[in-house]
């Protein structure tokens, strides 16, 4: 069972704001899911290879050529806050 | 001139009696009449009759195709590029896509009329419509029940005739679900078979791109446009794409049709029952046989989905971190405080359920017992598709457990909502394609039934939906 202050170190991990007053609401919600997801024990595993692809299907590779046009400008004009071609942040390092 | 088919639209744009800039107005006069629906996020009506115009020419010169002309609308996960693609989330409310979805390119390219972006749950993680943030589509047949989800917005539109065909897409049942609940046809293709380039994602090895409209043979038609290999997508298969419609009318004489015992128990609402039941003796007549068929790990498929739905849903939402595009938080006091503040303020709580879901599933120390256990469940269910369909051409389900419940029934129960997908997760799991046709009604709300087929047999599953649709009208019914 997760408790109030492992769901809040989960939400810190995914830098995901949660309000205080929602916290244990996730937790009971997180919880049911759980239990749902439990189920999958009953069933023996062992040897079975996972499966990440319907088709088992490998990452395809390509040859390392730039194939795109440079549109920095373009696709800033969608930025919350950009200054000589950079994205702005907070200050990192003081 | 919405009631008519694409072929029947495409034959009166050929013999001028009618223009695809009158139709396209048409459409929109529809749209804004049925606004209450709120199948649309975003209308795009200056572009939609621009487009026309162009397609008038293109059917004057002779260089059309059946749907150039054709007004239809995307699900709000595909990119548009310098028109606003919001995937139904405040985070994306100020994203004005840069580029196109390969399955935007591919249909402006036959010349398709796009009236806008639909109305969807938000990041596509929903199966009522109801965690968009621009508010729960209604049904059609029934305003105060929901529409499906997540492409509710989607069969809406085709229901109440806002579009001609529409596209969606689907990682656990996203376009076969609403498609039943709002009586209209909706095809998820094999994984891989439509390009998710442009496509935002959700669970990425399970989503994938399909076409809804008011029959399977329209269906047909926009997915002979969407489909095929792309170089951007790397889940892409370069597999040949058949044609959709050759086949249609193909007789369904000893065709095989499987009905997995698991799904048809004591559980199974009774009218549902009796509904399926009708449409199993209707496919009877038309000449095919059916085989009890068995697929003992079923039952895993929802915890299964719900772990590799949640750790991918974690991953690839991790892009918006309010720097590069989407919505920021004001005054972040630091880069932390930026980015937890701006996606906390701007993701909704099934999304933010899911992340936290996936975030813990994938953490260390229980990576083996949830994400690795349910990649391993995922093998199981897919082996027994493999085996059944060695056995028979495709398999025929319920779509839902019920027709469309109520706006507010389910909210406050995400499990209960996540239960009611039992019959169409399975299929994402294994990357099979599957179609949702209309297959009657209960309460005066319609309810669908599903043919499963095998991988890259789309043109079959089609086949079998519109020999059916041949002979049944249940797909011609429309909302008053």
């Amino acid at each position: 069972m997760l408790s109030v202050i492992e769901v809040k170190e989960i939400a810190h991990l995914a830098r995901l704001g949660i309000e205080d007053e929602n916290v244990s609401a996730y937790a009971d919600d997180l919880n049911g899911i759980l239990m749902l997801m439990a189920q999958m024990s009953e069933l023996n595993t062992d040897g079975v290879k996972a499966m990440a692809h319907p088709m088992d299907q490998v990452q395809r590779l390509r040859l390392d050529n730039v194939t795109e046009n440079n549109q920095r400008d373009y696709f800033q004009t969608i930025a919350p806050q950009t200054e000589d071609g950079l994205y702005l942040v907070p200050k990192v390092i003081e | 001139m919405h009631n008519k088919t694409i072929t029947e639209l495409a034959q009166g744009l050929r013999a001028k009696e009618f223009s695809s800039v009158e139709l396209t107005q048409h459409f929109l006069n529809r749209v804004n009449k049925h606004a209450d629906l709120n199948a649309f996020i975003t209308v795009t009506a200056d572009l939609a009759l621009q487009a026309a115009q162009l397609a008038d020419v293109r059917i004057a010169k002779g260089e059309a195709g059946l749907l150039t002309g054709i007004p239809m609308a995307h699900k709000d996960i595909f990119c548009t590029q310098d028109v606003k693609t919001t995937c139904g989330s405040k985070m994306l409310d100020n994203f004005i896509a840069p580029y196109n979805a390969t399955v935007v390119d591919k249909l402006n390219a036959v010349g398709v009329v796009n009236l806008g972006k639909l109305n969807m749950d938000e990041f596509a993680m929903g199966s009522s419509n109801e965690t968009s943030f621009y508010g729960t589509v209604k049904n059609p047949w029934n305003k105060n029940a929901v529409a499906g989800g997540s492409s509710g917005g989607s069969a809406a539109a085709v229901a109440a005739k806002l579009a001609v065909c529409v596209t969606g897409t689907d990682t656990g049942g996203s376009i076969r679900q609403p498609a039943a609940f709002c009586g209209v046809s909706g095809i998820k293709p094999t994984y891989g078979r439509v390009s998710r380039f442009g496509m935002i994602a959700y669970a990425s090895s399970l989503d994938q791109g399909g076409s809804m409209a008011r029959s399977a043979e329209d269906c047909a038609i926009l997915l002979q446009s969407m489909a095929g290999f792309d170089a951007k997508d790397s889940t892409s298969v370069d597999t040949p794409v058949p044609d959709y419609c050759v086949d249609l009318n193909k007789p369904l004489t000893g065709l095989k049709i499987g009905l997995p015992k698991e799904f048809f128990t004591s559980d199974l609402n009774a009218d549902m029952a009796a509904t399926l039941q009708t449409a199993i003796e209707e496919y009877k007549k038309l000449g095919a046989e059916f085989k009890e068929v068995s697929m003992p790990n079923l039952k895993y498929a929802i915890p299964a989905y719900y772990v590799i739905a949640s750790a991918e849903c974690s991953s690839n939402l991790s892009r918006y971190d309010g720097v590069r595009f989407g919505y920021r938080c004001e005054n972040p006091a630091d880069l932390n405080d930026l980015y937890t503040r701006s996606r906390g303020e701007a993701f909704g709580k099934e999304v933010k359920r899911r992340i936290l879901m996936g975030t813990y599933a994938l953490s260390s120390g229980y990576y083996d017992a949830y994400y690795l256990k349910a990649q391993q469940v995922r093998r199981l269910i897919s082996e027994d598709f493999k085996n059944v369909l060695s056995e028979v051409d495709v398999i025929f389900s319920p779509v839902t457990p019920t027709p469309a419940f109520n706006i507010g029934e389910k909210t406050a129960n995400p499990i209960e909502m996540y239960l009611a997908d039992i019959y169409t997760i399975a299929i994402n799991l294994a990357g099979l394609p599957a179609i949702s046709i209309p297959a009657g009604f209960i309460n005066e709300m319609p309810v669908g039934l599903q043919l499963i087929g095998n991988y890259f047999d789309e043109a079959r599953l089609l086949n079998v939906a519109h020999v059916y649709q041949n002979t049944t009208d249940w797909h011609k019914q429309s909302p008053t």
